[in-house]
């Protein structure tokens, strides 16, 4: 048994069970506020303003609104996954398995990942009701949804890990990812920003994976695509660099 | 008693295979805790092995290092043939917990628990299998109710039934008496015989000591980190189990007299009480026939009684002479 095949099927389960009892909290909360942010910024502000890189504005916000919704999901589900076993206590079931943590980041990060690339999924259905969306790159699209709900579940999994507090557990959400999101261009191209905050935005990491997001969509990305994938990539990398470390030395799992 | 001989013979040679090896474990804590000191002890396949010892004398943390929940200081672990750590899924797959600290997911279902916990150990799903033990723990009427509209007593049945989903053929049981109704504690004796039966290893601490006596094949006795004792249960009754007669005599005597000198006796009470030690499981106790010498020699007494000392007494003079030692 070099595998533990059924114990990752079994957490992907339980994990996406789990996610069904909550469907309507989770995937309708989403599909009302999406619509309300196309009411307000696509409809009423965005009529009245100019089109973004020949993109009408209604469009424009598109993959910013999906990426919002990708990035908080898929952070507060893969840490509440981990998180409610050590809050319980149930974790000591996990770590007197025969299941390595290689195998547990797969079921649980698989299993939270699964549920923000079916929400992203829905939010595109939802836009597309209000706009027409033309997809540059369709195949590119899903690429950048699975490796950054990917990306930002592994990073979830860590705060999920880290936290000690149901406090603690929102603090990175709220405090950090919802201001770097607004702030990375998710409703605007950075290019609209005057110097110096056009240039100090390039430090903020989600303009990238915005940035390529919206590529797949329309050609056209404030950075290059590149530079996207190889910023996305090299969160993923670390993600998973931090959750070795914190696997082979027991943090806050283990004593 | 040759026939036994020959029985005693035959089982301990099925039992000497050891189905738990510790060596050389130790364990400190992050906050410097020495909690384990170079603990050695071998389990024997199918028996029943109780640990008993005062709160913080590392019970807990042995079997959470052998079940893989703290990693030891050092030392090594065998478990069924394999190294819990150089070949950690073998040796867990057969390695069954029940912590003493009841944690359950409450939202979730007892059927989806259950099955999750199969699932961990790497077994394929068996619904047959789990609604076995569901039954045998009188849980399956239960079985798609939330945990947490559970009893403490439904939830500690959970526990147990978690801990048997994955049929293992090592079950760790943490103090899983303290705090429950009788009728549980009955019926979770008879799933554990009914283990023992099937030839899986049974190791349990418990606090209460006459079950260690009744229940175990073998006690170890851990104190301050230390196994300080490992004996048979009848061999540890009959070595420190002595038996005392307590004849109250109707005039008190003034020294024990020449005729009963055969016989261990001392006299308490100002010459009141007459008291005979002897050894329950011997041929010949000597009570009889102290009575016989008695009444030949016209010493009459209006009362007697008989109190054995129990794994109790034992344990407490035990852990009062380590902790003596260390000081």
């Amino acid at each position: 048994m070099n595998f533990n095949r059924h114990g990752v099927l079994a957490i992907y389960r339980f994990e996406l069970a789990r996610f069904r009892r909550t469907l309507m909290t989770s995937l309708l909360t989403p599909v009302i506020s999406t619509s309300l942010y196309f009411v307000v910024f696509g409809s009423a502000i965005g009529s009245r303003m100019t089109e973004i890189g020949g993109v009408p504005y209604a469009a424009f916000i598109v993959p910013g609104l999906i990426m919002l919704s990708v990035f908080t999901e898929s952070i507060s589900n893969a840490a509440f996954g981990i998180y409610m076993p050590k809050f319980t206590g149930t974790i000591y079931e996990l770590l007197s398995a025969p299941i390595s943590a290689f195998e547990t980041v797969l079921a649980y990060v698989g299993a939270a990942a699964t549920k923000s690339i079916v929400l992203g999924l829905v939010i595109f259905a939802t836009a597309h009701l209000f706009v027409d969306l033309d997809i540059a790159h369709p195949v590119w699209m899903l690429v950048f949804l699975v490796l950054i709900a990917t990306t930002f579940c592994l990073f979830g999994f860590i705060i999920g890990i880290w936290a000690k507090s149901f406090e603690q557990l929102q603090v990175v959400p709220l405090l950090v990812v919802m201001p770097l999101t607004f702030l990375g261009g998710a409703f605007y191209s950075i290019d609209i920003l005057p110097e110096p905050w056009r240039t100090l935005t390039l430090f903020n990491p989600v303009v990238y994976l915005i940035s390529g997001f919206r590529w797949s969509f329309f050609g056209t990305g404030d950075v290059g695509v590149a530079v996207s994938l190889v910023a996305t990539l090299g969160f993923l990398l670390a993600c998973l660099a931090v959750i070795a470390w914190m696997f082979r030395t027991g943090y806050r799992l283990k004593r | 008693m040759r026939g036994d001989d020959t029985m005693d013979g035959g089982a301990v040679a099925a039992q000497t295979q050891v189905v738990i090896e510790i060596r050389g474990v130790c364990k400190t804590y992050a906050n410097g805790l020495r909690a384990l000191s170079a603990v050695d002890l071998d389990i024997r396949r199918g028996e029943i092995f109780a640990l008993l010892g005062p709160n913080g004398a590392g019970k807990t943390t042995l079997i959470s290092i052998v079940c893989g929940i703290v990693t030891p200081t050092g030392g090594r672990v065998i478990a069924d043939g394999h190294d819990i750590a150089a070949d950690y899924r073998a040796a867990r797959a057969k390695i069954g917990l029940v912590p003493q600290e009841l944690a359950t997911d409450a939202f979730e279902t007892v059927a989806a628990t259950v099955r999750l916990s199969r699932g961990l150990f790497g077994r394929p799903p068996d619904p047959a299998c789990i609604e076995k033990i569901l039954r045998d723990l009188s849980l399956w009427e239960k079985r798609d109710a939330k945990i947490v509209e559970l009893s403490g007593g439904m939830k500690r049945r959970v526990m147990i039934a978690k801990a048997l989903s994955h049929e293992p053929r090592i079950l760790f049981l943490d103090e899983p008496t303290a705090g429950v109704d009788v009728e549980l504690r009955r019926d979770m004796w008879a799933l554990v015989r009914g283990l023992r039966d099937n030839g899986v290893t049974i190791i349990l601490t418990t606090h209460y000591i006459e079950e260690a006596e009744q229940m175990a094949d073998r006690i170890g006795v851990i104190s301050r980190g230390e196994i300080i004792l490992v004996e048979e249960t009848s061999v540890l009754m009959r070595k420190l189990g002595k038996k005392q007669l307590t004849l109250n005599l109707v005039k008190p005597l003034a020294a024990i007299p020449e005729g009963l000198a055969d016989w261990r006796l001392e006299l308490r009470a100002n010459g009141a009480e007459l008291v005979l030690e002897f050894d329950v499981t011997a041929d010949r106790t000597g009570v009889p026939s102290l009575l016989r010498r008695m009444s030949d020699l016209g010493i009459a007494f209006k009362d007697l009684n008989t109190r054995q000392s129990s794994l109790e007494d034992i344990f407490v003079s035990l852990v009062t002479d380590a902790s003596g030692d260390a000081r």
